[in-house]
């Protein structure tokens, strides 16, 4: 058994991209060196901006001979089929076994490949890895053909056993595996020779390597954190900064500094957009949450101790903060003086899209739609307008042209600063939201209104021009839009039909096929809350009211999860599966009243007694959105149903009691379908 | 911000250590290009030559006009006029990021000192039909470069690969000598004789290119010389290889890019008299690149291009 060590080590990798490459080289080793039959015992992964680490322990030399049978012709085929059949197999014909089917005896081979070495078997994963990975966006360099995210310099592949150590014979587009490495660019740029995956780990850890991505995200939060605390701040939590600064470094080291006086007047959004955006840096807040200071991730120490680094960044900071202070002062000024009126004026010159009109024209209709939705989520109409009209005016701001993703927050300053009241400076911001899965949602009713007219009358506008959606491509992140919706309705508890909403829309848009797309992005945030996909699907385009939708979805998930639930839906499918097989023998459907008078079976009676008892109370609890207590209700002729199908023959000879019978499982039908399409339910 | 020892004293010192620089690198040093270009890529030396299959090592400085970015010479990183230094060498050397950090150091940047990094940033020229991948270089935070392997120009996807350093000269002369403002950079050595700033230079034009720029060019001229300078691109290329007079194969590949450029500026002067709408700018973009494209179709065809003449 040999411990395999594999290293591709190249140019800088994209930060953002790092993660997924290990996981796709992961992968596709492993399913490479699997499909030849090749184990191993544990595997590890490690990713910097310059490489993509894999390690795989307890390889054997040898893959697993692999044994196939292969069917030949019949004993009866003529000769020449038999010779092809052992040419082929590589066999002679005292070798093949015969075995007899209906349809004759036939001659089969049985193939034993012999195991393969392990050191081809990865070079060949290897090759297939390297050419075929799923770089988001791969290059060529030099006067090669092979394709990488940047120049790939070099490879390790080695396999280990103890003290002894032997590469892996590979070579790609002149690229030889090798035992050897670089460190740190900077700071450890030497050759390096490694055994193993011990001996490359230690190396590298002393050559100003941290291999381990998460390792360096944990070392640049705790050394931030630390610096910070010493100094009277603490850090901000921004995972996502946090991990692409610790793609960015093999060897991060943290410096902090200070925001001057003088800018500390910005809003603190525009001070953290700013930073990361342009400089990759943390932002750190004193005790009363205001941002005093910023940390710096560096690749490197340095004998000054980042005296040189932390002034060089100053510098830039203190050019791209003064140009914020310069935004952010002009447009207070003119919102002050003009209110938001100038930018709303100047919107109506801005395209919006060639075919859904200017900026100002979306603005005029979300006002609109604002009116009309304001009733009925209990926000006043007037107030809902007012904000609609104001909401979305920071977008000609100057300080919203250099930072887009600052658009809603920077509204909200403005707005207060032209004199509008907190409620409705703050639709502003909140009107965008639900920005991602896990945002909070707008709870306040005139936000509501603004945020669902807003997702409204992009999705209608959209589809009446006919641009959906169409696989990864959602440039105007219309999934978004109506996963929103659905959240906005679901977690304020809306009653309100799509269709009607899609109605108020744009005209022209294809409301049930809208209504479809909203109803799919509900299924997919269904999915994620665990319930089970079939029950979603039996529920499908069954309403366009999401609320109650989901009320009945989640009753029925928890009704299925109960032994009367489960046996309830073997017997209702029972019944319908009977029926429809009855129904197109007979080509009549049986829906009359069943006649109690025909019924001479015990189990007949009772459960024409139980679905009586269950309807008078299901009825009523369904009709007042109760479906706990309608489903317990049905779930209570649970027993007379098995027993029904126990006791009683359907199928009676006389046609008369046969028909009565399968009328008593029409009711269960009738019943049934105003829980859901029970035939779509799996199991 | 850097060793006092070996601090560059002036714009130009970081000029000529680049040019000693590269030239040791053994790039050929050319001169600027004799035409108004938005970036030193639009140089035939980088736009044509990165394309075919000839070996090619170039470095130039390339004064470029970006003429909305124009402050009268009052933003401290504004200008309507700069230089870029290019380096274009085909096909892209292993070492190519060694000898790139070798060129910081020439100009007073010491590595032990400093924090540099290479930061995903993708390289797409609309107007050349161009693309590559690279990074822009940060130093301690400040963006110094511009580091490119390109894929494709002129719509032909590069083979070999040449690579693209662009330095920003202004910005990183500001940064190397410690000046706030581009104006008050010392242009020659501070202790010269006639001691010039970048301002002595430069403020004066800057003022009257802004106003030229802003309000004075005569957009029913430009947009004339706009179609001319279209027509006249396709009528060269368009022109039979033979030449009548001498017989020779001359493919008029370079004139008709100059004209391709000229309509590229004039593009961009019109975009900053403001006369040209967000639809239209599209259209106007896709037309240049449709030149650029005919221009690297044509540049294929010759000897400079790869092309090899069959034996007579």
């Amino acid at each position: 058994m040999a411990d395999l060590l594999i290293e591709l080590f190249s140019e800088e990798i994209p930060a953002r991209m790092q993660k997924n490459a290990l996981a796709d080289l992961t992968r596709m080793m492993s399913e490479g060196m699997a499909n030849a039959g090749l184990t191993y015992g544990d595997k590890s992964g490690f990713v910097t901006p310059r490489r993509l680490v894999l390690m795989m322990s307890d390889v054997p030399a040898m893959s697993m001979p692999k044994t196939e049978e292969r069917k030949g012709p019949r004993v009866d085929a003529p000769e020449k089929a038999l010779e092809g059949f052992l040419r082929g197999a590589g066999l002679t014909k005292d070798q093949l076994k015969t075995r007899d089917d209906p349809k004759g005896a036939f001659y089969v081979a049985t193939m034993t490949a012999p195991g393969r070495s392990a050191n081809d078997i990865i070079a060949e994963a290897l090759e297939k890895t390297i050419r075929n990975f799923p770089w988001p966006k791969s290059m060529r360099w030099g006067d090669g053909d092979l394709k990488w995210v940047r120049p790939l310099h070099s490879i390790i592949a080695v396999m280990s056993d103890g003290e002894e150590s032997e590469i892996v014979p590979f070579e790609i587009a002149g690229i030889k595996a090798s035992n050897t490495t670089h460190g740190h660019r900077f700071l450890a740029p030497d050759e390096i020779t490694v055994h193993n995956a011990e001996d490359y780990m230690a190396k590298l850890a002393k050559a100003n390597v941290i291999l381990d991505p998460i390792a360096r995200a944990d070392h640049i939060r705790n050394e931030a954190t630390n610096a910070a605390f010493a100094i009277g701040l603490s850090l901000i939590e921004d995972e996502k900064l946090l991990n692409e600064n610790a793609g960015l470094v093999e060897y991060p080291v943290v410096y902090l500094g200070e925001i001057e006086e003088q800018f500390r007047t910005l809003p603190a959004e525009v001070l953290q957009t700013s930073m990361a955006e342009h400089q990759k840096f943390l932002s750190l807040k004193n005790a009363d949450g205001q941002i005093t200071g910023y940390v710096i991730v560096a690749n490197r120490s340095t004998k000054d101790n980042g005296a040189m680094i932390k002034a060089g960044n100053a510098k830039v900071l203190r050019a791209r903060l003064s140009d914020a202070v310069f935004f952010w002062e002009n447009d207070l000024r003119n919102v002050e003086r003009h209110g938001v009126e100038p930018w709303l004026e100047k919107l109506s010159n801005v395209t919006f899209h060639n075919k859904l009109g200017t900026q100002g024209e979306r603005i005029d209709r979300i006002v609109e739609l604002s009116r009309e939705i304001a009733p009925m989520v209990g926000a006043s109409p007037d107030d809902a307008a007012t904000a609609a009209k104001i909401a979305k005016a920071d977008l000609a701001s100057e300080m919203v042209y250099e930072f887009p993703e600052l658009q809603g927050v920077m509204g909200t300053y403005y707005a207060k600063a032209a004199g509008h009241s907190n409620a409705i400076a703050n639709v502003c911001t909140t009107h965008y939201a639900p920005l991602g899965p896990s945002d909070d949602v707008p709870t306040e009713p005139t936000a509501i209104a603004v945020s669902l007219a807003d997702k409204f009358d992009i999705l209608t506008g959209f589809w009446a021009i006919d641009e959906k959606p169409t696989g990864s491509k959602d440039p105007f992140a219309l999934r978004r839009s109506a996963l929103g919706i659905v959240r906005i309705i679901l977690e304020n508890d809306l009653r309100i039909s799509l269709a009607d909403m899609i109605g108020k829309g744009h005209e022209g848009a294809n409301s049930s096929d809208l209504t479809r797309f909203i109803i799919d992005r509900l299924n997919v945030y269904l999915r994620d809350q665990n319930i089970r996909h079939d029950v979603i699907g039996a529920l499908k385009n069954d309403s366009d009211d999401l609320a109650l939708l989901v009320k009945r979805v989640k009753a029925l998930d928890a009704f299925l999860k109960t032994d009367d639930g489960t046996n309830m839906q073997a017997g209702i499918k029972r019944a319908l599966n009977i029926l429809s097989a009855e129904e197109k023998k007979d080509g009549v459907s049986f829906e009359l009243d069943p006649d109690p008078k025909l019924m001479k079976h015990d189990a007949e009676i009772a459960l024409q007694n139980a679905l009586d008892k269950a309807e008078a109370t299901a009825i009523p609890a369904l009709k007042s959105e109760n479906f706990e207590e309608a489903m317990s209700a049905i779930g209570q002729a649970r027993s007379a149903v098995d027993t029904f199908f126990t006791d009683v023959i359907v199928n009676d000879d006389n046609a008369i009691i046969r028909r009565n019978r399968l009328c008593i499982l029409n009711r269960i039908r009738v019943l049934s379908v105003q829980i859901c399409d029970f035939s779509e339910l799996e199991g | 911000m850097t060793d006092k020892t070996n601090t560059p004293k002036s714009f130009q010192d970081i000029i000529l250590r680049l040019q000693n620089y590269w030239a040791e690198k053994g790039c050929a040093i050319l001169q600027p290009y004799d035409m108004e270009v938005g970036a030193g890529t639009f140089h035939p030396a980088t736009t044509l030559r990165s394309l075919g299959s000839n070996p090619w090592a170039a470095a130039y400085v390339q004064p470029s006009r970006r003429p909305t970015d124009g402050r009268y010479g009052e933003n401290p990183n504004r200008l309507q006029h700069y230089y870029q230094y290019q380096v274009i060498i085909k096909p892209s050397p292993p070492d190519l990021q060694a000898l790139y950090l070798g060129s910081l150091e020439a100009i007073g940047i010491d590595m032990e000192l400093h924090d540099i990094r290479f930061v995903e940033d993708d390289w797409e020229s609309p107007t050349l039909g161009a693309w590559g991948l690279g990074w822009e270089v940060w130093c301690d935070g400040m963006e110094v470069s511009q580091f490119t392997y390109f894929q494709q120009v002129g719509g032909h996807d590069c083979h070999p690969v040449s690579g693209e350093l662009t330095y920003g000269l202004e910005r990183l002369a500001m940064y190397v000598l410690g000046v706030d403002h581009v104006m008050d950079m010392p242009f020659n050595a501070p202790d010269a004789l006639i001691p010039l700033s970048y301002g002595d230079v430069f403020k004066q034009t800057e003022e009257e290119y802004a106003r030229y720029n802003f309000d004075a060019a005569n957009t029913d001229i430009l947009l004339k010389h706009f179609e001319e300078a279209e027509a006249e691109c396709k009528a060269l290329l368009s022109l039979e290889a033979g030449d009548p007079k001498t017989g020779k194969r001359i493919i008029l590949a370079h004139p008709a890019y100059d004209q391709c450029i000229k309509a590229s500026h004039i593009f961009n002067l019109l975009d900053a008299r403001g006369v040209i709408s967000v639809t239209e700018r599209q259209a106007y973009i896709g037309r240049v690149r449709a030149l650029a494209k005919q221009c690297a179709d044509a540049f294929i065809q010759t000897r400079a291009g790869g092309y090899v003449e069959a034996a007579e």
